[in-house]
């Protein structure tokens, strides 16, 4: 169990910048998700922490020590890939004794049995013990380097994208089944992710990664609710928070080129600095509301059904937002329809850099 | 998914214009092949056969007489040809040997990022692409006692490498294992860079040192490909001739290649040697299957 700090962490590659001044703090015990898309440096992030790379600029400690000149194994880190990696021509007990083996702090014999069977226990794979890795499926393999990552007992474990790899119920299940582990373990998780919805189910936190800067960081429901910026707010969600350009009068939403308003309860608050200014609203699907008498008419563009819910696109002037509405809504597409939102649940973003506005404070 | 292996003669080209059938132009192409290999490789092989079973000189107009077995009782009851098949089974082991070591050694040396990899690499590689006979020329001229290189490098006087009866065969297979381990360092290269990466950072992420990572990781990886560098060396070194018969005439390194060559144009026992080329024919296919069936386990492990 340990606590992770990365403190003003830079890493370039030859010419290209990996990471930039990356600050993170990862308390003792906490399953802290990476997310970010492909090439934001989350994979980097893991490997400085592995000590598979040297940072250019920064320092990373492991509960407050300055771990700099430690390699892999002194780091007493556990890392499970997305591709396995797996211990060729070995069983399955054989890979998961691997770690246990190595002469220097070879473990009694029955202290690995004990251990070997206690994490196939867990990760139920106690009937593939003798089986050799190449005869086993995606899902079956990734819990393989999982109960190699476990029997160790590190003091951090550090996934990277463990679940991508596998189809989509394994996903599932194995999302819920690592969370279990974790909260079982009470260790200290660092998981890398591009998909959002790892992140939002599995993370006690999660850092957002865009070229190699965090955003922002928080629970799962501070980044879901309140997006530090546009970014944020188009890459978590699914479908993504509705961003449209416009501006606040007089308390009211005014959408620039589109011509249409809608009441803002946050108007007083926001204050006379942002009367008049060029803004960006951001609207989750869930809070734009059909209703017939609601303020604003727009037509029906798409409908995704998607059995609990229906993600309808909806159409104003040429511009397009999302609503999620009850599967039971009948609507047929190029419908006219009328539309209003929460005015409770709007985010303001400055058109200028993006920022939310209550992040800039 | 059935695939076409032979493409079909389009109708409108010159040789379906010519009268020309498919299987017209396979047999164009193929008999000549198999008539060259009839003529030169298997007619000789069976004819060489049949006078393993006689007495048949070809210095003499003497008819061959049918002997039956009995080339083959008297090679096999023969001492001096026993002490052959000890010497080149000594001189094998040593150079396979040495050249799996150095070779493998070398190979692990160059599979890392240094400057001038790929130079290094055709430089090392210079030896094998020598024709055999002038290497060992060549090598004649290091061992040389009174003014070879070796020995003024070595400070060793006058040592006669070549001539010693101790040394000759450690001095022939010395210069067959630096000419041949760039073979071996070639296809342990080819072995080594095919080990996943992730591999080793697993093994690292484990804390595992480097001589568990080594012989738990590597080497089982490596293993089948360098089981096929020990196959073609094994054959190779087994029928070593001129190497051996142009650096030195020490009966202590006379390989069964020479004592064959000896018996055939020398003494012109044909009838014999050909008994003796048969014998060292079956027992290289013998250890070849033990190697290939070795080398199917190693794979399917």
């Amino acid at each position: 169990m340990a606590h992770i700090q990365l403190k003003n962490i830079s890493k370039t590659f030859g010419n290209h910048t990996a990471l930039t001044g990356l600050d993170l703090d990862i308390a003792d015990g906490e399953f802290f998700v990476l997310l970010g898309e492909t090439g934001a440096g989350k994979t980097t992030t893991l490997r400085l922490i592995a000590g598979l790379e040297k940072p250019s600029e920064g320092q990373v400690f492991i509960d407050g020590v300055d771990v700099a000149d430690w390699g892999a194994a002194e780091r007493d880190v556990a890392l499970v890939l997305q591709q396995y990696s797996l211990y060729p021509r070995y069983t399955v007990r054989e890979n998961l004794e691997f770690p246990l083996k190595p002469k220097i702090r070879r473990l009694p014999d029955a202290e690995i049995k004990d251990r070997v069977d206690r994490a196939a226990r867990t990760l139920r794979i106690e009937h593939l013990l003798d089986r050799k890795t190449d005869r086993l499926s995606g899902g079956e393999m990734q819990r393989v380097s999982i109960g190699r990552a476990i029997v160790r007992k590190p003091r951090v474990f550090l996934m990277d994208e463990p679940l991508s790899a596998l189809d989509a119920k394994l996903r599932e299940a194995l999302r819920t089944e690592l969370k279990n582990l974790q909260i079982q373990l009470g260790a200290t998780f660092l998981f890398v992710t591009h998909d959002q919805i790892e992140a939002m189910s599995m993370g006690d936190k999660v850092g957002v990664l865009n070229h190699g800067r965090i955003i922002q960081t928080g629970t799962p429901h501070e980044i879901y609710n309140n997006p530090r910026d546009t970014y944020v707010a188009s890459f978590v969600g699914s479908p993504p928070m509705n961003l449209i350009d416009g501006r606040l009068v007089n308390g009211r939403a005014v959408m620039a080129p589109l011509n249409f308003e809608l009441p803002f309860a946050g108007g007083a608050k926001a204050g006379a600095a942002t009367e008049g200014r060029p803004l960006v609203f951001g609207i989750r699907p869930e809070d734009v509301y059909l209703e017939s008498g609601a303020p604003v008419e727009a037509r029906v563009h798409d409908v995704e059904n998607h059995g609990v819910e229906k993600i309808l696109t909806l159409r104003v002037g040429d511009t397009t937002l999302r609503a999620t509405v009850p599967a039971r809504t009948d609507v047929a597409i190029e419908q006219p329809v009328r539309f209003a939102w929460n005015p409770d649940k709007v985010v303001l973003f400055d058109k200028g850099s993006g920022v939310s506005l209550r992040h800039a404070g | 998914m059935a695939t076409t292996m032979i493409t079909t003669l389009d109708r409108s080209s010159r040789a379906a214009a010519r009268g020309l059938s498919d299987i017209s132009i396979r047999n164009l192409f193929i008999i000549p092949t198999v008539l060259f290999l009839i003529v030169f490789n298997i007619f000789p092989l069976i004819y060489s056969l049949g006078y393993s079973f006689t007495d048949f000189r070809a210095s003499t107009n003497a008819p061959a007489n049918f002997v039956g077995l009995q080339n083959y009782r008297d090679l096999l009851n023969d001492p001096y040809v026993w002490s052959n098949f000890a010497i080149t089974a000594k001189y094998v082991i040593v150079s396979v040997v040495g050249q799996l070591l150095v070779g493998f050694g070398v190979a692990m040396l160059l599979n890392r990022d240094i400057p001038l990899k790929g130079l290094i690499t055709t430089l090392l590689l210079l030896p094998m692409m020598l024709s055999m006979a002038v290497v060992g020329l060549f090598w004649k001229l290091l061992y040389d006692p009174s003014w070879g290189v070796i020995n003024y490098a070595l400070g060793l006087g006058n040592f006669e490498w070549l001539a010693d009866p101790k040394m000759a065969l450690y001095a022939v297979a010395l210069t067959d294992i630096w000419m041949w381990s760039p073979f071996v360092m070639l296809l342990s290269l080819a072995g080594l860079s095919a080990v996943p990466k992730h591999l080793y950072e697993a093994a690292a992420i484990d804390r595992a040192g480097p001589f568990y990572t080594f012989f738990r990781i590597t080497l089982p990886l490596v293993a089948p490909i360098l089981m096929i560098a020990v196959i073609f060396r094994t054959m190779e070194a087994f029928k070593t001739f001129d190497l051996a018969y142009i650096l030195t005439s020490q009966p202590t390194a006379e390989l069964i290649s020479i004592r064959l060559y000896k018996m055939a144009f020398q003494e012109w026992q044909t009838g014999r040697s050909c008994a003796m080329a048969y014998i060292v024919l079956i027992m290289v296919l013998a250890i070849t299957n033990i190697y290939v069936k070795y080398l199917n386990k190693v794979k399917e492990r």
